[in-house]
């Protein structure tokens, strides 16, 4: 069992029990390791990418643009020029002798004929060796074109996601201020750290729009560079998501003095608390008793229906392996909600805050994981016989090898899994899985050794 | 209109991909060295790469795929990626113990220039390669080629560094598949089977990409061609090369390197290059041609006759990569449909030249480009409108916005199941391929039949 894990890695590895809690985190990846992980580009495109009436284009090799067209479910209600794929395509020859010139070249060809109210520029690993001027390219043609034109300083291997989502929140940065906020109400907010995946936003807004609080501006899901270019005239900027918009609502903070606080949207408990602390921060009775109300409706309906599924999960094992750590205490407190046992919780990229946090919150004999590998991952699915591994789309088909049932809780998600009615999809979607007929097939699950039926070729 | 963005007007591009038909090197390059058995494809640049890969053919084949990076970070982006690479071999071979470790550059590594060879050197002669474990490597710069030109580099990656010459010729020919499915990597081993002709299939991901559920986790499924096959490879009487683009580099350097004859032949999609292919193996091995084969190519010239009047005058667009589009467009000449517009992202001349030499005789203007995208085919396509595409998953943009029925072939296939079970090469191929054709346009005449004319048989 212990075979499976690098030496170096022993300490990113804790078993709940007598010994102190030290995990190590916030180290890159061992070279050789199969990490989970992706790149700084990475964390920029999935950030920026849901602001729909905005161009995104890539300025690099044909790869970075090809592999991140249209891979998140992220809703628009208006524009979907973000859907589409626009990118420099590197050759040798600009390798050579600098891409600059191609670039300004396609940003004006694109914001000539999409006339896109800003466009984001990303820089890839090769953009930074060659040293393109990214920079002054983006002022060259912003000032041709009258749009604000945004660097994205996101090379690749400048480090993991997270450098990413701080490239983006600069970017980002570059535009709020730059608004008219008149009539914007004191009771407002910005929703930061919401990606609309399957609509979840228009549910969050829909809740605030219900307690009487003006939404300026989404960040992103459903987002658009007005709103973003307004936001400083918001009164609070809500937060999900551990790392991606932090960084945005602390810079805003910072210069603008909007005071920030920290959400989730996930599960029953963290929904109702998230609510109650934006109506305690407008401290206003009338928000208060209508956003008590409006916990009240929705937990009348839900509770009975909860209690079907715990009825039939009560006992069952949950493995979780996410992006973010945050999203992971929600995803515990949703699991105790169906009666169910998390036994195995880990991140990419969490930081030491937030395994304590996670440590504090487990049950005994819980295996947390930092930046862990396929490998290890299995290896712990079975030792601990899960029914349910929770992951994104490099860890579903490790569960449905071993016969484990899954729920993408990243990009992948088809249903909601925000907001009062996201928790009774997120029951639904796990009962789904975990009672599925297929599993009596599993050789594993059967009792039956599984063993490969098919001769290997050799 | 999720594609409204599209002008009818084609205007020269010259900075600007947009939506394209092809994506980078290295991706290509992980797919064959997958085909290796118990091999670990190892991508030398930052991690957001590797993740990338990793995912896009986790979503084509629903499969985990199995894949290590050297991590750089902004560090190794200075100073070269060798000491990165050298502790990545070290703990791969430590800890996932695999037979081979195939390297692949990136555009990052390649702009520093790291000498691949000579870090190998230096791994060796520090006693980091295990006895009897291997090291390969392929040059897949990102800013070169596509998708297709990966593959081919590391097929010849193969051939370089493990196929040897004992001197003498024995009873056996290589089978190089170029870079079609693991289903189609197995019918094409099927048939030869079926001549009786004795065969190395170099790469092979039968049974790894399309491994069976067994309830186990395997890091290495048993699929694969060996490394002592490949050796053996080097003392073939010849080898067959299917797919001028993805097979010919490989097929040329084992001639070379160890005087192995070959035959480069079109992919076997379709009647006639499914003849050819049949014909050289027949004439190579000496052998006659059984009724097994007769029959199967017999059934599938049965349908085309059955239903030959459906296809007369059919227009069709296809995108895809260069091998697949010429043996399927020349498929499609002999059904008598009209292919009019054809694009591929992968750059080539040769490409075009052979798409107007096989459709000289369809009676209609024909647009075909290397180089292209799907934007272009798009233009071309509100311009003079068809009745069929075909291509990858990105065409249903296309295909929803022109309200054309779309036939999902090549790669990648993120939104359907059954490409990779079941084969579009061979005499049973052409016959799935016909199934697909003729649903389509059928499901769509019945469709838009007005009430009178609405036929129950067909």
């Amino acid at each position: 069992m212990e075979s499976v894990i690098f030496e170096e890695r022993q300490n990113q590895v804790h078993r709940k029990g007598k010994q102190p809690f030290d995990l190590a985190c916030n180290k890159d990846s061992l070279a050789g390791a199969v990490s989970q992980r992706a790149c700084v580009f990475c964390g920029s495109r999935v950030v920026l990418y849901p602001i729909a009436d905005a161009l995104h284009l890539v300025h690099g090799p044909i790869g970075c643009a090809a592999y991140t067209w249209d891979i998140r479910g992220a809703l628009s209600s208006g524009p979907e020029l973000h859907r589409l794929s626009f990118s420099t395509d590197l050759q040798e020859r600009d390798v050579i002798f600098g891409g600059e010139k191609k670039l300004y070249r396609a940003l004006k060809e694109l914001i000539e004929r999409h006339h896109p109210k800003a466009a984001f520029v990303y820089s890839t690993c090769i953009v930074g060796l060659i040293g393109d001027d990214l920079e002054g390219v983006c002022k060259k043609a912003g000032k041709k074109t009258g749009i604000p034109v945004l660097p994205v300083q996101s090379e690749g291997f400048k480090g993991n996601k997270r450098a990413g989502y701080h490239a983006a929140c600069q970017a980002m940065f570059r535009l709020v201020g730059t608004g008219d906020t008149t009539g914007i109400s004191k009771k407002s907010l910005n929703i930061l750290g919401d990606f609309n995946l399957a609509g979840e936003i228009w549910i969050i807004r829909d809740y605030f729009k219900r307690m009487g609080i003006e939404v300026v501006a989404n960040i992103t899901g459903d987002g658009r560079v007005g709103d973003l270019q307004r936001a400083h005239g918001a009164a609070l900027n809500v937060v999900q998501c551990s790392g991606a918009t932090m960084d945005l609502a602390l810079m805003m903070e910072e210069v603008y003095g909007i005071p920030h606080v920290r959400v989730s949207y996930f599960g029953v408990e963290d929904m109702a608390e998230s609510l109650y602390t934006v109506a305690r921060f407008f401290d206003d009775p009338k928000v208060m008793e209508r956003t008590r109300k409006l916990v009240r409706d929705e937990l009348a309906g839900l509770y009975p229906r909860l209690q079907e599924f715990r009825r039939a999960l009560t006992g069952k094992k949950a493995a979780i392996y996410v992006g973010g750590a945050f999203k992971a205490f929600s995803l515990v407190k949703a699991f105790r909600l169906l009666g169910m046992e998390v036994v195995l919780v880990g991140s990419q990229t969490g930081t030491p805050q937030d395994y304590q946090e996670l440590h504090d919150i487990t049950d005994e004999g819980t295996i947390i994981v930092d930046d862990s590998n396929p490998l290890e991952l299995s290896s712990f699915l079975k030792e601990k016989d899960v029914d349910i591994f929770v992951g994104g789309v490099k860890e579903r088909p490790i569960a449905y090898k071993l016969g484990v049932g899954f729920c993408d809780h990243n990009h992948e998600r088809k249903e909601a899994l925000e907001g009062f009615v996201g928790m009774l999809n997120f029951a639904q979607e796990v009962y789904n899985t975990v009672m599925s007929p297929v599993w009596q097939f599993v050789p594993r699950k059967a009792g039956v050794r599984g063993q490969w039926s098919v001769a290997s070729n050799q | 209109m999720l594609l409204r963005h599209t002008p009818k007007e084609v205007k020269e591009r010259t900075a600007l991909t947009i939506n394209p038909a092809k994506t980078c090197q290295p991706i290509g390059a992980m797919y064959a060295a997958l085909g290796i058995h118990g091999c670990l494809p190892h991508s030398h640049g930052s991690q957001g790469c590797y993740a990338y890969h990793r995912s896009t053919l986790t979503r084509h084949y629903k499969e985990p795929v199995m894949a290590a990076t050297s991590s750089f970070t902004e560090g190794a982006s200075v100073f070269g990626g060798q000491a990165n690479l050298l502790q990545a071999i070290n703990n791969i071979f430590s800890v996932y113990e695999p037979e081979v470790i195939a390297v692949h550059t990136t555009c990052l590594s390649e702009t520093i220039g790291d000498d691949i060879p000579q870090i190998i050197a230096k791994a060796r002669d520090e006693g980091k390669i295990p006895p009897g474990r291997h090291v390969i490597h392929a040059n897949t710069p990102s800013y070169v080629g596509s998708h297709v030109t990966g593959f081919a580099n590391m097929v010849k990656g193969m051939v370089d560094y493990l196929a040897k010459s004992n001197g003498h010729k024995e009873n056996r020919v290589n089978l190089i598949p170029g870079y079609v499915e693991p289903c189609d990597m197995e019918e094409i081993k099927r048939l030869a089977g079926e001549l009786g002709v004795p065969h190395i299939m170099f790469p092979d991901t039968s049974n790894v990409l399309n491994a069976p559920q067994t309830g186990r986790y395997h890091m290495f499924p048993p699929g694969g061609v060996t490394v002592e096959e490949l050796a053996l490879a080097g003392s073939s009487v010849g080898t067959v090369a299917l797919g001028r683009m993805a097979s010919g580099p490989a097929a040329r350097a084992l001639d070379t390197k160890c005087k192995v004859p070959c035959e480069i032949l079109d992919l076997p999609i379709g009647l006639k290059a499914t003849d050819a292919f049949i014909d050289t193996l027949r004439q190579i091995a000496g052998v006659t041609v059984p009724d097994s084969i007769n029959i199967e190519r017999g059934r599938l010239v049965d349908v085309i006759t059955d239903m030959h009047q459906y296809f007369f005058g059919r227009k069709v667009a296809l995108a895809g990569d260069p091998d697949q589009l010429i043996s399927l467009t020349q498929f499609l000449v002999d059904l008598d449909m009209w292919p009019i517009h054809i694009v591929t992202g992968t750059p080539g001349k040769k490409f075009e030249t052979r798409i107007k030499e096989i459709t000289k005789d369809v009676p209609h203007p024909v647009n075909v480009r290397a180089t292209g995208d799907m934007f272009l085919l798009h233009q071309w396509l509100k311009s003079e409108p068809v009745d069929l595409l075909m291509g990858n998953t990105y065409l249903k943009y296309i295909a929803r916005d022109e309200d054309i029925p779309l036939v999902r072939f090549g790669f990648p296939i993120l939104d359907r199941v059954g490409h990779s079970y079941f084969p579009t090469v061979g005499y049973r191929g052409g016959l799935r391929l016909l199934e697909k054709i003729l649903d389509a346009i059928l499901d769509r005449q019945d469709r838009d039949a007005p009430e009178e004319s609405f036929e129950l048989v067909m």
